[in-house]
């Protein structure tokens, strides 16, 4: 097992982005996933160890210029519970709610679960779906610097995004949806709680006068990352949500899942899981 | 030799610290360092909640926090819920609906149960199964859980049923 030299518990994101600039760093916040995956052998801590669980101004959920912004530390239990959620994101609430369990939702961060890069990550799907952007801070040139990768553009492969080493992701925004936004999420699992998704769905957009339009569409657990279904985005986009166009998207989303076969479920099944569950979403849309 | 942490925190009302190194979790912390058993370590994964302990007055698994971020904190354990007139109404009510069965389970689950009662005290039977998803009892033995909840909740509706 890999020594650790150092144990840091930063108050400030300058304290933090300093730490992560001077060398590697393993980061946690409620630990949730890196302590089964370090207790399983799975990951090997770094020479220093960062709990950024105490830095101010990382936590917490508002609206500033159009946008809500959500900082890395909030935890799932949080934004379940937001009113601001509630009422502009109930698709980020929806998903917070069939999260693992009570005791995790406690301490589980948004931060941590996008930063985890699971292509079973719960809480992206939907943030997919509000075309979110994540912030990233890095030191250098003796301030914080700050970057924005879309949501959609920041997985690589399982585990890997394109965060580099030194950079902390600070904070996860996006629009403030508009009043006729409707958004859905659906997952599978055998069981209600704990679950790990054997697929995800997550439909939304601005639906008025029975069309769809800015329609996004994101799947998880049916490719090496989270992704947005772009093709059957395009069957939707602008059209009036009847039978047809249902269908067709049903249809299309044959080329965006592209399953494998493991322990949680076969191919097949998530396929055939995707199609039930993105013409339930639809379904429900067209219902609002 | 990796790194020693020193951490100070409230224990069950008391102020206590400890060395630790920076890898140990809190279940390990608080049974092996400080006798405190009464929290379970089962699954050491976060799934069945027999560790479950409250956290500056939220419930979480003690298997999966780092000892180190006990350090300023109040933590209370099932040991901490005993009041000096003997057990909480919760671990009463347990108790007298025969919740029991192997028991292995039990602190997790009565720590939970307290948490979500303390948070809504007229806890629907719905509401306590849904709060109660992260406690697994391998012997299965729900329903009397939900009823020992159901009667805590009844008592503080009001009283009478």
């Amino acid at each position: 097992m890999q020594e650790i030299t150092t144990y840091l518990a930063p108050r400030s994101l300058n304290e933090a982005a300093q730490a992560m600039a001077a060398g590697d760093v393993t980061v946690f916040c409620g630990g949730t996933d890196l302590a089964p995956q370090t207790e399983s052998g799975a990951r090997q801590h770094s020479a220093c160890l960062m709990n950024i669980r105490r830095i101010e101004g990382l936590g917490g959920i508002e609206e500033k210029d159009g946008d809500i912004r959500i900082g890395a530390l909030t935890t799932v239990s949080e934004i379940r519970r937001h009113p601001l959620i509630a009422r502009v994101a109930p698709i980020l609430a929806e998903a917070a709610e069939h999260f693992a369990s009570d005791q995790i939702r406690n301490v589980a961060s948004i931060g941590g679960n996008i930063c985890n890069a699971s292509p079973a990550g719960d809480m992206i799907n939907p943030l997919l779906v509000l075309d979110a952007a994540v912030e990233l801070a890095s030191w250098a040139d003796g301030a914080v610097q700050k970057r924005s990768v879309p949501l959609e553009n920041f997985f690589t492969s399982p585990r890997r995004t394109v965060k580099r080493a030194e950079e902390l992701l600070t904070t996860v925004v996006f629009r403030k949806p508009a009043a006729d936004f409707v958004g859905r999420f659906r997952k599978s699992g055998p069981r209600p709680a704990l679950e790990i998704s054997t697929v995800s769905v997550g439909v939304g957009g601005n639906f008025s006068a029975g069309v769809l339009r800015n329609a996004r569409v994101a799947f998880g657990s049916v490719a090496p990352t989270p992704l947005r279904a772009r093709h059957v985005e395009v069957v939707l986009e602008g059209r009036r949500l009847d039978a047809d166009v249902i269908g067709a998207a049903l249809v299309a989303a044959r080329d965006d899942a592209r399953p494998i076969d493991d322990v949680r479920a076969s191919a097949w099944y998530r396929s055939h899981l995707v199609e039930v569950f993105l013409e339930e979403a639809l379904h429900h849309v067209r219902g609002n | 030799m990796s790194v020693e942490i020193e951490i100070r925190f409230t224990l069950n009302g008391r102020p206590v610290s400890a060395r630790i190194g920076p890898t140990m979790k809190t279940l390990t912390l608080l049974r092996e360092q400080f006798g405190l058993s009464g929290t379970k370590y089962a699954c050491g994964e976060g799934e069945c909640g027999a560790c479950t302990i409250r956290v500056d007055g939220k419930t979480q698994n003690s298997c999966l926090m780092f000892a180190a971020d006990c350090d300023g904190r109040e933590i209370v354990t099932i040991e901490g819920l005993k009041t000096p007139a003997g057990m909480n109404p919760v671990q009463k009510a347990f108790v007298e609906h025969g919740a029991v069965q192997c028991g292995f389970c039990m602190p997790g689950m009565i720590m939970q149960a307290d948490y979500l009662l303390g948070n809504n005290p007229q806890l629907t039977r719905q509401e306590a199964q849904r709060g109660l998803e992260g406690n697994l009892c391998r012997c299965t033995g729900y329903t009397k859980v939900l009823d020992a909840v159901e009667s805590v909740a009844r008592q503080k509706c009001c009283g009478q049923c």
